[in-house]
């Protein structure tokens, strides 16, 4: 059954390929994914979810997928949501539909093949899957600077999953087993002098993925010159790839290992938090401003990361992460989309031509209030009960006696990124929103009822576990 | 049927083209090419019912003494395969790119005088299959010899043009002059072990007292065969080469060629790893030659502007990776592939996508009149299929998961951490990135680039197949690539 999920976006790209139409094919495969994807979530305990077929002998390898745990299902339902925003509200250039819409389901596709995956191998392939269309959509139908931006992504990303493929192979060597849980049952074998070399090179290439504080520098300009479903779905889903990873195999198989750079991973998060945050302030257009945006929070992830790596027994940090991961992804991806939608009816996303479109486009400007508020961490919207839970995850291990450790006090620091947050968002708000109307503003269209579909379905996500997280709490139990 | 007919029937009809060529009339020449492919696809068939003597071992066929010289076991058969199918698809390369090979022969615009082009690959071809079989040393040298003197007349086919003939040269001075290593390093072989046959090697190996002079002599050898495989040192004719040659030299030389050296290595260095005296040392030699290779193939791979001349680095490059799989020496065993397996099934993905890309430049070269990297540019606008399609090869030449490509290197880097080679695993790694910045650079000319004035390439029927059979055994291969490993069985 997690196969169909998996292999309905390729199938679907194939069909585009072959002529099916473009636009409503990625749609409703993206539907019955988002269907299946709910479906999942109530039942996926059942064994009917996973799948295995053997591919190779020696080494063993199978592509199998299934649900190890909760934290997965949470990850392929993010998928499923995003991407059917992504595919609703993104808007193909004329002639090149077959590209934009294929290229989006293949991102879909591979991302749900990467989370669902089981097999070590097919975890590592299918993410790559993904980056390739990723590279080619901004290279070919990027704006502004995209030839420069897709060249950097290319090489940063490259190198990054080439670092984290000789963690991986070195991992699977020492374990002798590509099935990720039986990596985990073997992790015995990974002896204390391995560890340490393995956690660097799974740091660095996971971080890079993620756009890790100093392995940033691909990110802003690239999400800022993509096309909107692929800065989305990059943002939104792929980028979560390296955090999972970081949870599903980092921590339970290099846990000593992981702990020996704790110190240089706080110090890493700071620098995405406070340094990137800084750099967000000063930015003077909305795509770059929303893509260090995205770097930064990746920085609170990162710290209840590192939460669970200082003391592995924290029950708040992973749940924290995973939260975390879905809210800031349902939230970005819609802070992208509706900056396209800007970008369309105003032809401009430097801040200071854009004032007073909240005249002309109410329901936009409400939207985006709601996301902006998401993205500070408002209390009522999901990424507020995931900042929540990294800051009481880092001081579960607090010792009165003791004193702040260093987790503490890297939290600590981190508590003023939401003044910062606080201080671009509204500033943006103010800037795009309010004020008198300039000329390209006064008669921009507001959200159409196609426009609104997609926005009310990640709004919908944001309050739902905003107000009542356990609905995916539950799941990590 | 007995194997050795497999060489037999393919020399015949090498020799039957040559003749037929010479007494038939046409202007096109394009039927002896047809002939050719037709002809190696039914010895290509026969293969698979080809046994050997210990399969039948009371006709009297499998007691001659032929097989003191002639093995067929099951990288025997692989090797045969791999040669026919390469001679097969170059041959159908060199019929779609008759037009420039017409244009610097004889007479400018006609085909005569381009028959022979394509009788010669059948005879490298002979060449190559004997390899796979090669049991003793002077048999072996005689067959690399045929392989090396057709790639002598084939690369410099195109007697008109300068840049085919400095090519020539080149070849023939440096392979003359790895000849003689090979030579002299068999000589020495022979002379500290006083056997030529490399089944008797190893017990002769164990009686020595000092394996100074026969390591000396397997140096000799590996120097020679280094040239075939286009190993660092002796790689320097490779690049001028590559570019001069006309493009199905050019990709037989890449894939054929070097499959024939592979095959003699693994074949010569079996009794010397199998034998502790020596098993040490050779296996420094190969880790060496492996690291400098690696890094010499990517790292000047990286600032290349002309497509060919990328793809002769990128040559020297996979090498590399083939000889670190040699270098960790592993056997087979019941959870893992063994040296030679990795070595086989790598060079078979090797095989499948080099020569799509070199379909894909061929035509290039034919339509747009160039090799550059920028010839290529605005291809996902004018051609967005043969894009795709190129684009799915290169991404399997670097290594992208989900390809042919990826297998393969995954292997090696197993048997790598396996053997616990770190300085070849980190070089590795760094050759893996290296490769992924200058494939996709080519990537990105066809996607990002605007083509200018560079109109639409019309695909002849032949590339069309080819191109699109090899980009789907590409994408396969990545995600079961079982069918080759059946192979190796």
């Amino acid at each position: 059954m997690l196969a169909l999920l998996v292999f309905l976006p390729i199938l679907a790209v194939l069909a585009i390929l072959l002529g099916a139409p473009a636009r409503l094919t990625a749609v409703s495969a993206s539907v019955a994914n988002l269907a299946l994807g709910l479906f999942a979530a109530f039942s996926w305990k059942c064994s009917c979810w996973s799948l295995s077929l053997p591919v190779l002998e020696k080494p063993a390898l199978h592509l199998a997928f299934g649900f190890p745990d909760g934290m997965s299902v949470i990850m392929v339902l993010l998928t499923v949501i995003v991407t059917l925003a992504a595919v609703l509200s993104g808007k193909a250039p004329e002639g090149r539909e077959k590209l934009y819409f294929g290229s989006s389901l293949l991102i879909s596709g591979g991302a749900l093949g990467a989370f669902a995956a089981t097999d070590l191998f097919f975890f590592y392939a299918f993410h790559e899957l993904a980056l390739i269309p990723t590279f080619l959509m901004i290279g070919m139908l990027g704006r502004g600077d995209r030839k420069e931006a897709a060249w950097k992504i290319t090489i940063y990303l490259g190198l990054g999953s080439i670092i984290l493929l000789a963690g991986l192979v070195w991992l699977a060597n020492l374990t002798g087993t590509y099935d990720i849980a039986g990596m985990i049952a073997a992790k015995g074998s990974v002896d204390p002098a391995a560890q340490k070399s393995i956690a660097a090179l799974l740091l660095v290439g996971f971080g890079t993925l993620v756009s890790l504080f100093p392995f940033h520098s691909w990110a802003a300009p690239a999400y800022a010159s993509a096309p909107a479903p692929v800065a989305m779905l990059h943002a939104g889903v792929l980028k979560k790839f390296g955090l999972y990873g970081l949870l599903r195999i980092a921590i339970p198989l290099v846990p000593e290992g992981l702990n020996a750079w704790i110190i240089p991973l706080l110090v890493l998060l700071l620098g995405n938090i406070l340094w990137v945050g800084y750099v967000t302030i000063s930015q003077k257009r909305l795509d770059t401003m929303l893509g260090n945006s995205s770097v930064m929070h990746m920085g609170y992830i990162f710290l209840a990361i590192a939460a669970l790596i200082a003391f592995p027994e924290n029950p708040l940090a992973r749940p924290a992460a995973v939260l975390l991961m879905f809210a800031h992804g349902v939230s970005i991806a819609l802070l992208f989309g509706l900056a396209d939608r800007i970008e369309r009816t105003t032809g401009s996303l430097d801040l200071s031509d854009l004032g007073g479109l909240a005249k002309s486009a109410p329901k936009l400007a409400f939207v985006f209030g709601i996301a902006a508020m998401a993205s500070i961490g408002l209390p009522g919207l999901a990424n507020f009960s995931g900042e929540v839970l990294v800051f009481l995850a880092a001081f579960k291990s607090y010792d009165a006696t003791a004193g702040l450790g260093p987790v503490q006090i890297a939290c600590i620091l981190s508590i003023w990124g939401v003044v910062i947050s606080a201080v671009y968002m509204l500033r943006a708000y103010r800037k795009i929103f309010q004020g008198p109307s300039v000329k390209s503003t006064e008669f921009a269209a507001d959200l159409t009822l196609a426009d609104r579909i997609p926005a009310v379905l990640l709004v919908l996500a944001l309050f739902a576990v905003g107000l009542y997280p356990n609905l995916l709490l539950n799941l990590l139990k | 049927m007995p194997a050795y007919y497999l060489e037999a029937l393919t020399v015949t009809l090498g020799l039957v083209l040559l003749i037929a060529e010479a007494f038939v009339s046409t202007k096109s020449k394009a039927w002896v090419g047809i002939a050719a492919a037709v002809g190696l696809g039914g010895v290509l068939v026969l293969t698979c019912i080809a046994i050997g003597p210990d399969a039948k071992p009371d006709s009297a066929w499998a007691k001659w003494p032929l097989w003191n010289f002639y093995q067929f076991d099951s990288l025997a058969r692989f090797y045969k395969t791999f040669a026919l199918v390469c001679t097969i698809l170059v041959i159908l390369l060199s019929i779609d790119y008759r037009k420039i090979l017409a244009r610097f022969t004889d007479h400018p615009g006609s085909e005569n005088g381009t028959g022979e082009y394509y009788a010669l690959p059948v005879f490298a071809c002979v060449g190559m299959m004997l390899l796979a079989s090669a049991k003793d040393l002077a048999g072996a040298f005689v067959a690399l010899e045929l392989v090396t003197v057709t790639f002598y007349v084939m690369v410099a086919y195109m007697r008109r043009n300068v840049g085919s003939l400095e090519a020539g040269v080149k070849y023939l001075i440096l392979g003359a002059l790895s000849t003689g290593f090979l030579v002299y390093g068999i000589a020495w072989v022979y002379g500290a072990t006083g056997t030529m046959s490399l089944s008797n090697l190893q017990p002769s190996i164990s009686n020595l007292q000092s394996p100074t002079a026969l390591l000396f002599g397997i140096a000799l050898v590996m120097v020679g065969l280094g040239f075939k495989i286009g190993a660092v040192p002796m790689q320097v004719w490779i690049p001028d080469v590559y570019q001069g040659a006309p493009t199905p030299t050019t990709a037989f030389l890449s894939v054929g060629s070097k499959a024939a050296g592979f095959i003699l290595m693994i074949r010569f260095l079996e009794p010397f790893l199998a034998s502790d005296m020596t098993r040490g040392p050779v296996l420094k030699l190969l880790a060496i030659l492996s690291i400098a290779t690696l890094l010499f193939g990517n790292l000047a791979a990286i600032p290349q502007t002309n497509f060919k001349r990328l793809l002769a680095y990128s040559s020297i490059a996979h090498a590399g990776f083939l000889l670190l799989a040699l270098a960790s020496g592993a056997p087979e065993t019941g959870s893992s592939l063994g040296s030679s397996q990795v070595v086989s099934f790598y060079l078979a993905t090797y095989l499948i996508m080099t020569l799509g890309v070199f379909f894909v430049l061929a035509q290039v070269r034919i339509q747009r009149d160039g090799e550059n990297i920028t010839d290529f540019n605005g291809l996902g606008k004018t051609n967005p299929l043969l894009a795709l399609a190129l684009t799915v090869l290169l991404a399997a030449l670097a290594g992208v998961p989900l390809t042919a490509g990826f297998i393969g290197k995954f292997f090696v880097f197993s048997l790598a951490m396996e053997a616990k080679l770190w300085a070849g695993v980190g070089v590795a790694f760094i050759a893996a990135a290296a490769g992924f910045y200058y494939y996709l650079n080519v990537v990105r000319a066809m996607w990002w680039a605007d083509p200018g004035d560079r109109a639409a390439i019309t695909l002849p029927a032949i590339s069309k197949v080819c191109i699109a059979l090899l980009t789907v055994a590409t994408l396969v291969l990545g995600i079961w690539p079982q069918p080759i490993l059946a192979l190796l069985k």
